[in-house]
């Protein structure tokens, strides 16, 4: 059977794999979206906070023998520390000014650690084992799909609405939300601003690095991992809206499925597709497709 | 008078630096080695190259006794055209280099033959894979000395269609190194009565080839090709491995691979891919005697056919700046290729009119882990390509020197 | 991306300045390696060009490259393939940059701050990937064997003394362009934009078109860099359309001083010299340009010039 001339088998096969990526490109335009939404932070560093979670995966497996699923809990937190220092020592004293001295502090800080870990590491990528659970294929008849990446969509799913679900309907993510609006008026009421908003950022950091911790398996764990997908995570964060947590979720999925479309109809495409989708949004809808202007 | 030590260090820099300045070009025969340090193909050449071409200059000197003084530069062009030629150009006019080595990364080979042309210096390219340097960007000034997309695909290409893959789909890299190495292969399997059934290209530098893997192997065709090189060719092997493609009995040909590549992708991933390459450390007691020597001095890691590539081409070069007398770029060339080669590592070989040199070239296989006794013992030989087979004939080649 | 006000009619300083930037690049090249020079001076004509829209007009464009590169592959080309001369061949790579501002401007210039500079980097990379795929930029080959050519049909800039000088006054005339912008009446009402735009707007100004403006003077000068640096190195490639050469020249314009005159050629010289001199150390090179970058922006944001300008209280 074929579907605009391209057998339906090969369509749902790709599909499923678009479905793949966009859960890397939901879980960290989450992440930068949290933070941007939160904290008014476009945080470039994130693509290099991915890279250092797959390695404190990679790292913490040849070091110290921790398994695929500490690392699922040790990286976020390591990476996350580390992006509470950086918030505390140096985004803090870039709040009262225009916010593109974030993104370009951000910008090196990205370099710095992409550097450091090329100069230690090289650029070609180091293995990493999927874990024993995932390992092998399901015949779905129209493809096989790898066990580990069918885990990798219901689990980035999970977090994804779990951490939609804590922002929007929770009473911390009310505060959260809050503090962003009217962070003296928040304040006032004995609500410790500074604290939730370092404690933000760390939680969208650790959000990049569980995403990477995810990758691992799956690409190479190498320093270049981190700047080759960061700039089109932008353009997701872009098209789904700056600050909302449900428009990068969406447009994360939906872009990874649109770009495996690509991949099957015009295949040398597939990279730009996404950046022509921004740039229409971006003129027809700046805000994104859910955000709101601030 | 106190002198500090460092006041002292400094003084003798600088005399030193005087000293090579005084005795420019007929003193001081000055390499450099230019390849990727960091990037990608930082494993295959690099720092590795240096080590390899340090090894040349002694070992040279020591059994030939010669009375040359050499040095060796080296810096990473990251695989930039751009970068390369702004290293080339200020090497060839400030620093007095006379003579470059490596380059890998076809664009920027291309880059440094043409300097080394117009400055009248001399080019031995190990590195690059692309066929036009000794075809129609040929130069009286470049060697081409270790592999090129030509004998890749008649290496790996044919003997892959002769042991029963006729059916191929093409997973290509999309830029000239890749869109070339396609061709050709192709040829060659259209050539041996195969059937390319599909091709597609992907972005250089992609993360994620699952789209184009289901593609592959939904055509059923026994061969997938892999006309990339680094990190997406390693990337496309983890990845076909995770799909079950040679479990479901779909071979993978891997057009350019390197030993480190199969040794970051691990026996695992990487077992039952064919690849040609010139050089394998395992092939007899000389190459295991160097490789030995050489992987003592380069932290334990073996050499890639690259490193091989740069030690021997010194070896060479240094043998004609004897014999010229001079280290006249055009001239020195012109005496590489008079001389026969002849080394431990590629054993007795020639250097064309055009620039190529000539040495056999080994298709292999990748074993299984059970098969392998160690680190870096990875591969199978399987067949042996006569030197005379193994490059494109002189006349095919639309190489401008030949044609008179 | 405001900066303090100086007292803006005093120009005896910018004069002096000038004046010694012009003896150093007259002296420079019988001391220092001259094609090292020319990439500063084609990388300061970028800054120059980066810093009128962001020191004067406070509009950061994130895609920057997207002119410099285009240039490049049309000096290139047209030296190339069509055999020009070299200064027309760097007309014509200009007038390719100008026409590309124009169309990114229109469509950028709808939108401010952030969104502003993200549309810019989304246009710069769908240019960088029609030109991976267009055959005549030769894709990671890039154009090579670009050919001096001959000045007016005359002078041959394989004298790397003519050469010299061929750049030197296209720098000269792309600085003297930025510096009767920035002194024009035009260039005030930029910055009174840049400022506060709604008061600018209120007094009657239409800040869309003026943006615009000096949205496409900023992509024409980069037009007129970009197309002398292919002809200098003979090359033109991909590094010169990829979003890190955006980067790049933010660096170089914040290390500089943003909304200076002068800041951008200190930057791109300061930059340009560290890449050089850290060439040999690899991936060292994006460490320090981090390190840079983010001590210029915790500590040092008014950058060298900018600093100097501050303690003198005088504009340079």
């Amino acid at each position: 059977m074929e579907i605009f001339g391209i057998p339906s088998q090969a369509l749902f096969g790709q599909l499923l794999i678009g479905l793949i990526n966009g859960s890397f490109y939901a879980l960290l335009s989450l992440g930068l979206a949290v933070i941007f939404g939160l904290l008014n932070i476009i945080n470039f560093t994130h693509g290099a906070q991915y890279m250092m979670g797959a390695f404190v995966a990679y790292l913490s497996l040849q070091w110290l023998g921790l398994n695929y699923w500490l690392a699922l809990i040790a990286a976020p937190v390591v990476v996350g520390a580390t992006g509470v220092l950086v918030e505390r020592t140096m985004l803090v004293r870039l709040y009262k000014l225009d916010h593109l001295y974030g993104l370009l502090l951000t910008f090196g800080l990205a370099l710095i650690l992409q550097g450091l870990f090329r100069n230690a590491y090289g650029a070609s990528g180091m293995p990493y084992a999927v874990p024993e659970v995932f390992q092998g294929a399901v015949d779905l008849g129209f493809m096989f799909l790898p066990k580990y990446r069918a885990w990798v969509i219901v689990a980035s799913m999970l977090i994804c609405v779990s951490t939609w679900f804590v922002i929007e309907r929770t009473k911390l993510g009310a505060y959260l939300r809050a503090a962003t609006e009217n962070p003296s008026m928040v304040q006032a009421f004995g609500i410790n601003v500074p604290r939730m908003i370092t404690l933000t950022y760390g939680f969208g950091v650790g959000l990049a690095a569980l995403a990477g911790v995810m990758a691992a398996p799956i690409y190479q764990v190498s320093p270049m991992m981190g700047a080759d997908i960061i700039i089109v995570v932008f353009a997701v964060v872009v098209i789904g809206g700056m600050g909302s947590i449900m428009g990068s979720i969406v447009s994360g999925f939906g872009l990874g499925l649109i770009e495996g479309l690509t991949k099957v109809v015009y295949p040398e495409a597939s990279n730009t597709v996404i950046f022509v989708i921004m740039a229409i949004v971006l003129l027809m809808k700046p805000a994104g497709l859910f955000g709101t202007e601030k | 008078m106190k002198f500090s030590f460092n006041t002292v260090l400094a003084c003798m820099l600088t005399a030193m630096g005087l000293n090579a300045h005084a005795q420019i070009s007929d003193g001081i025969v000055k390499i450099g080695v230019l390849n990727d340090m960091s990037g990608l193909y930082a494993d295959i050449t690099g720092p590795g190259s240096v080590v390899a071409a340090k090894m040349a200059v002694e070992d040279y000197l020591k059994s030939s006794k010669s009375s040359l003084k050499v040095e060796i530069v080296s810096a990473d062009h990251q695989n930039k055209a751009d970068i390369g030629s702004n290293i080339a150009r200020q090497w060839y006019d400030t620093d007095k280099v006379d003579m470059i080595i490596d380059v890998p990364t076809s664009s920027v080979a291309l880059a440094i033959s043409q300097v080394s042309r117009e400055k009248g210096k001399i080019h031995i390219n190990t590195g690059a894979a692309t066929a036009d340097l000794t075809g129609k960007a040929c130069s009286p000034n470049t060697v081409h000395w270790l592999y090129d997309t030509w004998m890749l695909a008649n290496g790996t290409g044919k003997a892959v269609v002769q042991h029963g893959g006729n059916t191929w789909f093409f997973l290509t890299a999309d830029y000239a190194f890749g869109q070339a190495l396609e061709r050709d292969t192709e040829a060659v399997i259209l050539k041996n009565g195969g059937k390319v059934l599909g091709k597609v290209r992907h972005p250089l530098a992609t993360q994620d080839f699952s789209s184009f893997l289901l593609q592959a192997q939904a055509s059923k065709a026994k061969v997938i090709g892999l006309a990339n090189a680094g990190g997406d060719t390693t990337n496309s092997i983890k990845q076909a491995y995770e799909f079950g493609i040679v479990k479901g009995g779909q071979t993978l040909a891997g057009l350019l691979v390197f030993l480190t590549d199969i040794h970051s992708l691990g026996l695992e991933k990487a077992q039952g891919l064919y690849l040609t390459e010139t050089f394998y450390w395992d092939l007899n007691d000389q190459t295991r005697a160097w490789s030995k020597r050489f992987a003592a001095l380069n932290n334990g890691k073996y050499p890639s056919m690259d490193q091989a590539g740069v030690y021997a081409g010194i070896l060479h070069y240094l043998k004609a700046v004897d014999a010229a007398k001079t280290d006249d770029g055009t001239k020195v060339t012109q005496k590489m290729k008079d001389l026969p080669t002849d080394d431990v590592l590629f054993g007795k070989g020639t250097i064309r009119k055009d620039g190529r040199k000539l040495h056999p070239a080994y298709l292999f296989e990748v074993k299984k882990p059970s098969e392998s006794k160690g680190p870096y013992d990875y591969y199978k030989l399987l067949a042996t390509i006569p030197a005379d087979q193994a490059f494109r004939p002189l006349n095919e080649g639309d190489c401008p020197l030949v044609k008179n | 991306m405001s900066n303090p006000v100086f007292d803006s009619q005093d120009l005896r300083h910018q004069w002096m300045a000038l004046g010694l930037m012009l003896v150093f690049f007259v002296v420079a090249p019988y001391f220092v390696y001259p094609v090292f020079l020319m990439k500063v001076m084609c990388f300061a004509l970028f800054a120059c060009a980066f810093n009128l829209l962001l020191g004067f007009g406070g509009l950061l464009s994130f895609g920057h490259a997207m002119f410099f590169g285009t240039s490049g592959y049309a000096a290139a080309h047209a030296a190339k393939v069509w055999g020009l001369t070299p200064e027309l061949s760097v007309l014509f790579a200009t007038l390719c940059a100008t026409a590309l501002a124009g169309v990114v401007g229109l469509l950028a210039i709808r939108r401010q701050g952030i969104y502003f500079a993200m549309i810019t980097l989304a246009l710069s990379q769908m240019v960088f990937f029609v030109y991976l795929q267009t055959p005549f930029t030769g894709g990671e080959d890039g154009i090579q064997g670009v050919p001096h050519g001959q000045l007016f049909g005359l002078i041959d800039l394989n004298n790397e003394m003519a050469m010299y000088s061929f750049v030197l006054g296209i720098f000269l005339s792309g600085f003297a362009m930025v510096w009767r912008i920035v002194h024009s009446p035009f260039g005030q009402v930029l910055k009174a934009i840049r400022e506060n735009e709604q008061r600018a707007l209120s007094l009657g100004y239409d800040t869309d078109k003026f943006k615009l403006m000096a949205f496409v003077l900023s992509g024409t000068v980069a037009g007129m860099a970009g197309g002398t640096k292919a002809l200098v190195f003979q090359l033109a490639s991909l590094t010169d359309v990829h979003w890190t050469m955006s980067g790049e020249v933010v660096l170089m314009t914040l290390v500089g001083g943003l909304g200076t005159l002068f800041g951008p050629v200190v930057g791109a010289a300061v930059i340009v010299t560290m890449q050089n001199y850290l060439a040999q150390l690899g991936s060292w090179v994006t460490v320090v340009q981090g390190v840079v970058f983010v001590v210029c922006v915790m500590l040092f944001r008014k950058g060298v010039v900018g600093e100097i300008a501050n303690l003198i209280k005088k504009p340079l």
